[in-house]
């Protein structure tokens, strides 16, 4: 179980570099890298659980020790939206592409001259 | 009982990532990836986080999808080159 | 390089990989331990500050520093996506109110539903502000909720009425205004988290709502002229 929590996000990792690897069209290759990206915060997240314990906010329960990490769960927060915004600024690049060279295929983007 | 849960929400997300690298035509994948974000804030609540959860299925499901198929409609407006089957 | 030989460095890179992480992860603690120490710390000194979302005091009272560089590269990242997309001299923008976007055909079930769900949506995106530091929310999910909020009117609706309740000068000026608040409260007073939960609100929601326009304007109104 330990194992398994730990691997999945190494595999969808992968599985995200994989995609841009092999991709053939640069919006296909944003979305890839917006997969990867979505690895490290399960991984955060998995490193910080802890087992029979409950959300770190305290609206309806007693302060209490049994909570899980809170750091993690900071750091996940901010990165997530910040994410959001990088994937736009790349999207904006492919528009911009696709407008001067007409094709948002790699194998056809090689050279930086059209 | 948890961990069962907790290991069924990490497999499913395993399987929705590699749905969303898998399917190749851009919009298509879109709607993939919103479904994606949506398993990614399942998981994040069965792992006892409901503000990252709130986060992601915000982001994941709303504002990421939108501007990849804005994107990709801009695109079409200015493809010249015959786009190849996946475009 | 063919994509062939891409495939063949990516498996001699990515089996590479699999092994150091596969190795790095046997050894960390067993997933749901009970070894937190970072973690236990915050959660006191959050009861000790009276803020009973922990998440919103490490955010925006113990970690501040770290919040504002999140807030900065989130403003900067926007900025260059709204000026990659600028419009250049060789293309022309037709006006919000061209013809061929005129009232669109949505189905009255969906009209009726988007401007039902409007105002709900924006009191639901304002509680979620006002309550991060009470519960589950704060200004980053809030902000985002505002910001697409406003686009069910896009989606009820066509464009032109879109465009004509999202004025962009007033959204460019709000997030600038809401940056520079939360950089002042970030270096003079942190540990206000409600006001700096207000900042990161509306900075985020204009944000949110200034690149959708962009990206708006490229998908449906540029058309270059040649």
């Amino acid at each position: 179980m330990s194992h398994l929590a730990y691997l999945i996000p190494g595999w969808i990792l992968l599985v995200g570099v994989y995609g841009i690897v092999t991709s053939r069209n640069l919006v296909h290759a944003v979305v890839c890298l917006s997969v990867a990206q979505s690895a490290t915060y399960v991984l955060l997240l998995v490193i910080g659980y802890r087992r029979h314990a409950t959300a770190p906010v305290f609206s309806d329960i007693k302060p209490t020790g049994d909570v899980v990490d809170p750091i993690v769960q900071a750091l996940t927060l901010t990165d997530i939206v910040v994410g959001a915004t990088v994937t736009a600024l790349l999207l904006a690049l492919t528009v911009q592409v696709a407008k001067r060279r007409g094709t948002v295929d790699p194998d056809r983007l090689r050279s930086l001259e059209p | 009982m948890a961990d069962a849960v907790i290991v069924a929400a990490l497999l499913l997300t395993a399987f929705m990532a590699t749905a969303v690298v898998f399917t190749r035509d851009p919009a298509c994948q879109a709607i993939v990836l919103s479904a994606y974000g949506l398993v990614l804030g399942i998981l994040f609540v069965v792992l006892q986080a409901p503000d990252v959860a709130m986060s992601q299925v915000a982001v994941g499901t709303v504002v990421v999808p939108l501007i990849v198929i804005l994107a990709i409609h801009a695109i079409r407006r200015h493809h010249t080159h015959s786009p190849g089957d996946e475009s | 390089m063919s994509p062939r030989g891409r495939l063949i460095v990516f498996l001699l890179g990515g089996a590479g990989f699999a092994v150091l992480f596969v190795l790095g992860t046997v050894h960390l603690p067993d997933f749901g331990g009970t070894w937190h120490p970072y973690g236990e710390r915050t959660v006191s000194n959050a009861v000790a500050r009276h803020t009973p979302n922990v998440i919103s005091s490490i955010n925006f009272d113990q970690r501040a520093f770290d919040t504002l560089g999140e807030e900065l590269i989130l403003m900067a990242s926007a900025l260059a996506a709204v000026v990659v997309l600028r419009g250049v001299r060789a293309e022309q923008e037709e006006t919000a109110g061209a013809h061929e976007y005129g009232p669109a055909e949505v189905f009255d079930a969906l009209r009726i539903t988007g401007y039902l769900l409007l105002p709900i949506t924006l009191v639901a995106g304002v509680y979620i502000v006002a309550h991060g530091s009470l519960s589950p929310g704060g200004g980053f999910q809030g902000g985002i909720v505002l910001g697409s909020a406003i686009h069910l009117v896009y989606l009820a609706g066509d464009y032109p009425a879109l465009a004509r309740i999202r004025p962009i000068p007033v959204f460019e000026s709000g997030e600038a205004v809401a940056a520079g608040a939360f950089v002042l409260l970030a270096l003079a007073a942190a540990g206000q988290v409600t006001a700096m939960n207000a900042a990161v609100g509306a900075e985020v929601g204009c944000a949110v709502v200034l690149v959708l326009a962009k990206f708006f304007e490229q998908a449906l109104l540029v058309r270059t002229s040649s």
